[in-house]
């Protein structure tokens, strides 16, 4: 078994919103290669959790590292260029650009990150355009105006934003919402692809998918982490299912 | 043929011998540039002036149509321009080029500085901002008037009205003279905002415009991306300016008044916002409406407003915007 390396480790990690403990000193840490899901009633946390992680909200207090190095204070467009990607939960595409573009936009930070020389390589950003929506099936679709696809492939259309920048860290914040079951399956088999070369943070509601997806899960409840393990133990963790069901 | 090719073949339309919207750009100037063979003289003059005009509204255009970023105070900018090169000629005896070329700068840094103060706001505070820096400017062509010549202006006469370029002389007295080095700057200025709009850059700025908090997720520094822009934006809107202070020999205070930043607005929203060959197009459209408006009434700015309410009410995108909703759906 290779060594496992930590990518990602948060140290009490807190972010109020006037009264409101929203992330309340949370420590967590993510080893790379993993698929992690979060899991928690709605107002838990875990959307302003991940934006503490991609940096969309900064912490009141807290440390966070990624790859060994603090993060903390850094602009989020800088923690993209260390390979952090955000999925946003309400789907935020550019609606007036066709779907080709969207996915240019974030190919070419790719690219231009990875220093791809002084000149720009047009032919190479469209065959990554192309890998990208490949990926996620919407590549008949390259020249539709982003705003006129369906819902469900809105939201492909953030994967493949997301896929595209090459991330180290992908996360998905509920990625699944409003997809057909048919579509949910694939969604699936996409994330374990995604998973070979990225380590995946996703926050999800649909039971079926984090018990299929994820290797380990972390629960969270008012701003805190209430529990970790694996699918099984969390299955089986009586705070668990006191949160979701209420004593 | 796999997706990429498919995409490849769709991209290479826009490039390569048959890129129709540089075709149409260069035919488009082509007849800017012949037209001066059938025009009399007074028409040159004044096509010259709509083409330095056009000039500051491709440049207001590369702000606020492609980067969404309204500014209501690009008078400052025009000005400086017009300033740089009218102060530069009179007071330290500059010749032509080097007196343009001090206009160019003086914009340069002064949109520079404005810029890393006034997008620390955005929306309407940024409206409000630029419009309180160019009042700023404006009151201080009015209080520095021993070097201004404040209302009055300076008029420039006697030797900078000739020029050597290339080793020939160039009288800038002369309609045909000026006819040409205006449509020479518009064609460089219309060619740069085509090169930019179709490049990288210009993606990243239409996402600032579409959606600037996920260009930020995209991994873009979008603070800089819009400084780019803005400096671009004031420096060929000074270009502009110093253009028209050494074609017209005048130099005015009325130039950096609030009038000066609203025109530009207007005549990019006639064209067509966020297209390259919109201010062109509104800006001669609004020049010939004025003109020939006056000649029927004294209140032709009446005629002006009607008909700028019928194109926000029916044509909101402007004249080429509207055309490539429609029409031509390639037109960059």
């Amino acid at each position: 078994m290779a060594a496992v390396t930590t990518l990602l480790t948060t140290e009490g990690l807190s972010r109020y919103f006037g009264g409101l403990r929203a992330v309340d000193d949370v420590s967590f840490s993510l080893q790379e290669g993993e698929i992690r899901a979060i899991i928690g009633p709605n107002g838990a946390g875990k959307t302003t959790f991940v934006s503490l992680i991609c940096g969309r909200v900064l912490p009141t207090s807290g440390r966070i590292a990624f790859g060994g190095r603090e993060i903390s204070g850094l602009p989020a467009f800088k923690r993209v260029g260390l390979g952090i990607a955000y999925t946003f939960q309400i789907t935020s595409i550019f609606s007036n650009l066709t779907v080709f573009d969207n996915v240019a936009l974030a190919v070419q930070n790719a690219m231009r990150r990875n220093g791809s020389g002084v000149r720009f390589d047009e032919r190479e950003m469209t065959r990554r355009v192309g890998d990208a929506l490949d990926r996620v099936g919407l590549s008949e679709r390259f020249d539709t105006k982003a705003g006129t696809l369906s819902y469900g492939h809105q939201r492909l259309l953030e994967v493949a934003m997301g896929l595209a920048l090459k991330p180290k860290l992908l996360i998905l914040d509920e990625p699944t919402q409003g997809l057909s079951d048919a579509e949910i399956a694939g969604f699936c088999d996409l994330v374990r692809d995604i998973a070979r070369d990225a380590t995946v943070l996703l926050i999800e509601h649909n039971m079926d998918v984090v018990m299929d997806l994820a290797g380990r899960i972390t629960v969270m409840n008012n701003g805190a982490i209430l529990s970790e393990g694996t699918p099984d133990e969390i299955r089986a963790d009586e705070a668990v299912q006191r949160a979701y069901l209420g004593t | 043929m796999s997706a990429g090719d498919t995409m490849a073949a769709h991209g290479a339309t826009r490039r390569g011998l048959f890129d129709k919207a540089l075709l149409l750009h260069l035919a488009v100037l082509a007849v800017l540039f012949g037209l001066q063979f059938v025009i009399g003289e007074y028409q040159h003059l004044s096509l010259a002036r709509v083409m330095v005009l056009a000039t500051y509204a491709v440049g207001y255009n590369i702000l606020f149509g492609y980067t969404g970023l309204l500014s209501l105070g690009h008078a400052m900018f025009f000005a400086a321009g017009l300033y740089g090169a009218g102060i530069g000629a009179s007071q330290f005896g500059l010749g032509v080029q080097e007196s343009f070329i001090a206009g160019v700068f003086s914009g340069l840094v002064l949109s520079t500085v404005i810029g890393l103060i006034a997008l620390r706001t955005t929306g309407v505070a940024f409206m409000i901002v630029t419009m309180m820096f160019a009042q700023a400017c404006y009151l201080l062509t009015l209080y520095f008037g021993e070097y201004t010549r404040g209302d009055e202006g300076i008029v420039l006469k006697g030797d900078i009205r000739q020029m050597v370029m290339f080793g020939y002389p160039f009288d800038l007295t002369s309609p045909v003279v000026r006819y040409n080095i205006a449509f020479g700057l518009l064609a460089v200025c219309v060619l740069i905002c085509l090169a930019l709009v179709r490049s990288p850059t210009g993606r990243v700025l239409v996402a600032i415009r579409e959606n600037e908090e996920r260009a930020g997720m995209l991994g873009y520094d979008t603070f800089r991306t819009k400084l780019f822009a803005l400096v671009v934006s004031g420096t060929m809107s000074a270009a502009a300016g110093a253009a028209y202070a050494l074609l017209f020999a005048y130099v005015g205070a009325s130039f950096a008044s609030i009038q000066y930043s609203i025109l530009p607005l207007l005549w990019v929203l006639l064209g067509g916002i966020g297209t390259v060959l919109g201010p062109v197009v509104g800006t001669l459209l609004m020049f010939y409406l004025v003109d020939y408006a006056s000649e029927y009434t004294s209140a032709y700015m009446l005629v002006v407003g009607v008909a700028l309410l019928i194109l926000v009410v029916w044509f909101p995108k402007g004249l080429l915007g509207t055309l490539r909703e429609r029409v031509i759906a390639w037109l960059p």
